[in-house]
């Protein structure tokens, strides 16, 4: 990590008078968890590495409104989705990229009703686009031989129906991809989406975190690869909780990528 | 034959449908308590949805077990109902077996596939009524269905076996008559047996007299069956024999992670945000004005979708066995809070019934009384059980919207969930970190 980050805002390119090819939305975990800003500064690295022009809104950001709309606040959730659009539809926003499945489903599926058209996809479908289009090429580096498992986000998964790129973009690492009993469609829940992130569970046997957990351990793999900062943080408490921290890590798939092509 | 019989037999019919028929007047009408939504747009992926889906039973087979013996039991439920047409006209012009004249040898191939075809029911319903109470597959002992459900599930097998071995008997009385050298009255030659020959052996023995009573028997008990049958749908789960059509046609053609933005509460957000609003300005009188109330606590808050969806569960518990909040322990079932719409709905529907078409609040809510805020906070809105529903139902839109009124109503959310709230108010974030700082990550290592 010699190199600093650069990540213009749209604030300043709309002074220099320019205009990204995307908007990189942050989300308030990749903003502010310590785990979730790892994963948002990989994604970062792999776009200055490619040269992709984009900007983030910094402090003009906001929570896009997912958390109080699961919990039932639809008041609060439409507040926080109008005051983003005005935002997003001053800097004339077209295309918007996120590493957080529930800001990405909230963008692209709940607020064009509200007044927010935009293109709006996860970062593993714009990574995926970037090698297609030849901008990234990537190779195993350190991962390679390496056992991988995918935990399919919900939000990502069967909300939006994005089960190919993660997989297509774990593939390039020259790793071996297996399957958890349950995924894509029939993948289990982390347990943090609906809100739950934000309260105790209810009375029951087992954390869902940690039944997501041993799904994963099933197949013995070396890393769990993750798309969400919400599903990541689950998992990684998942096995902390099962004493398996020193075998087996929790990394999203931007961090998998950008650590291969040692950025 | 006399025409008692045909007037018997118009009279059981009559009365069969009709009773059948006031039954679906009045799932219509409690369907249409319902709040309205748009179901309409995109009729051709609607049509492709029914023929996948329904027709198709494209999400059943996804269980391949389940989905193999429920594939039996549903082609011979269709098919076999051809041969009901025949039983009808024979019933009431006292005709036998009329169509085999017309439709000569094609008749016999008729005939020997509904035996194939019935004795193929039979087996899948034993393997079916063994899963439930021999195997006992998890999501048929759980506890949502203790007392009727659980019966209704076993009545149901029970029925079409009874149904199955009528038609069965009633063929093979037919072909015993039927190889009475020189011929027996009007049991002429018509059809093959492929099953019910090896039943026929039975009779032997038997007065030709005795066999044709017999015979009439069968016959007089399978169509009153079906008939019985047909009424008993509207008690039952099995209901969703005819509602998954409809289900799967209505059902929500968007993202399943997109859920509906109230409209109700778009204009009043506009009116907050909008900087030219006089804050102090009378309500306008609108005619269509939004309800009164956000989120639902009754069955008459939820949309008419929601509650055809209630009709149409047939608890087979895909859903329940599916969803996180259930594997590890926690109250809440998806399938529970179907049938407890439903049970709520009907509830509601005899108020109505017993109050001369007016709904007399009975201090009783769906919320609460039915399902407890407790099963509605243990959803992580997953969708699975979206996913996994073979009709298409969707429990979680219903939590989502008791959640909405417990939450817009009567701010009982969870002390954690209003303190997350609180911070997306105050600071664009659920935790209490500044906006300002929201780009600090940029310089941190």
């Amino acid at each position: 990590m010699s190199e600093s980050l650069v990540v213009p805002t749209m604030a300043e390119m709309l002074a220099e008078g320019k205009q990204p090819e995307v908007l990189f939305w942050v989300g308030c975990a990749g903003s502010f968890d310590d785990r979730a800003k790892k994963i948002t500064k990989a994604f970062v690295r792999i776009l200055n590495r490619t040269n992709v022009s984009f900007a983030v809104l910094g402090t003009e950001e906001s929570c896009t409104g997912d958390p109080a709309k699961r919990a039932g606040n639809e008041f609060l959730f439409q507040m926080q989705a109008m005051m983003n659009i005005e935002v997003l539809n001053a800097y004339e926003a077209k295309k918007i990229v996120t590493a957080c499945p529930h800001c990405f489903n909230t963008l692209k599926n709940e607020y064009p009703e509200l007044g927010g058209q935009y293109d709006v996809i996860h970062h593993t479908e714009f990574l995926k686009s970037l090698i297609d289009d030849g901008r990234l090429t990537v190779e195993g580096g350190q991962f390679k031989g390496k056992k991988i498992t995918f935990h399919d986000p919900c939000y990502l998964g069967r909300a939006n129906k994005v089960y190919e790129a993660p997989r297509d973009l774990i593939q390039k690492l020259d790793v071996e991809l297996v399957e958890m009993k349950r995924s894509k469609a029939n993948g289990l829940c982390c347990g943090a989406g609906g809100a739950q992130m934000f309260k105790d569970a209810e009375p029951g046997n087992k954390e869902v975190n940690v039944l997501r957990t041993e799904d994963a351990l099933e197949v013995q793999p070396d890393i769990i690869a993750a798309g969400c900062p919400f599903c990541n943080t689950m998992l990684t408490d998942g096995i902390k909780h099962k004493e398996k921290e020193g075998q087996v890590k929790v990394m999203d798939i931007a961090e998998l990528i950008a650590n291969a092509q040692d950025l | 034959m006399s025409y008692l019989d045909n007037i018997l037999f118009a009279i059981l019919l009559i009365a069969g449908f009709g009773f059948f028929a006031s039954s679906i007047k009045k799932i219509i009408r409690n369907i249409n308590l319902g709040v309205d939504v748009d179901r309409k747009d995109n009729p051709k992926a609607r049509w492709k949805n029914m023929a996948m889906i329904a027709l198709g039973q494209s999400k059943m087979v996804k269980r391949p077990v389940a989905g193999a013996l429920h594939i039996i039991v549903y082609v011979g439920f269709i098919i076999i109902n051809i041969e009901l047409l025949e039983i009808i006209i024979d019933g009431l012009f006292g005709t036998h077996r009329i169509f085999a004249p017309f439709l000569g040898v094609v008749y016999d191939v008729l005939i020997a596939s509904f035996e194939i075809l019935a004795i193929l029911v039979i087996f899948a319903v034993t393997v079916f009524w063994i899963r439930r109470n021999v195997i006992r597959l998890k999501r048929f002992i759980n506890p949502d269905l203790n007392g009727f459900p659980k019966s209704d599930a076993n009545y149901i097998l029970y029925f079409e076996t009874v149904l199955m071995l009528l038609f069965l008997f009633m063929d093979a009385a037919d072909l015993h008559l039927q190889n009475v050298p020189g011929g027996f009255s009007h049991f002429h030659k018509a059809g093959s047996f492929p099953i019910s020959q090896f039943i026929a052996p039975i009779f032997n023995g038997m007065s030709n007299e005795l066999v044709a009573i017999l015979f009439e028997a069968f016959w007089w008990l399978h169509i009153a069956g079906i008939l019985v049958f047909m009424n008993y749908l509207y008690f039952s789960k099995h209901l969703h024999i005819l509602l998954a059509f409809p289900n799967t046609y209505f059902a929500n053609l968007k993202p399943e992670g997109q859920f509906d933005n109230l409209e109700s509460v778009t204009k009043e957000v506009k009116l907050m945000m909008d900087p030219n609003a006089d804050p102090f300005a009378a309500a306008p009188v609108d005619e269509n004005a939004a309800p009164s109330k956000f989120g639902a606590s009754d069955v008459q808050d939820l949309n008419w979708v929601q509650l055809l969806n209630a009709y149409t569960c047939t608890e087979c518990g895909r859903c329940t066995s599916s969803c996180p909040a259930n594997q590890t322990g926690k109250k809440l079932s998806p399938r529970k809070i179907m049938m407890d719409t439903r049970d709520r709905l009907q509830e509601v529907g005899k108020n109505i019934d017993a109050n001369k078409g007016v709904f007399v609040p009975d201090n009783k809510t769906l919320l609460n009384d039915y399902i407890t805020p407790e099963e509605l906070w243990a959803c992580t809105s997953c969708n699975a059980c979206v996913e996994e529903c073979p009709v298409n139902i969707s429990p979680l839109s219903i939590i989502m919207d008791m959640r909405r009124y417990l939450v817009m109503e009567q701010s009982a959310a969870p002390m954690s969930l209003n303190a997350m709230m609180t911070n997306i108010e105050n600071n664009g974030a659920p935790w209490q970190y500044s906006q300002q700082d929201r780009l600090n990550w940029k310089n941190e290592n």
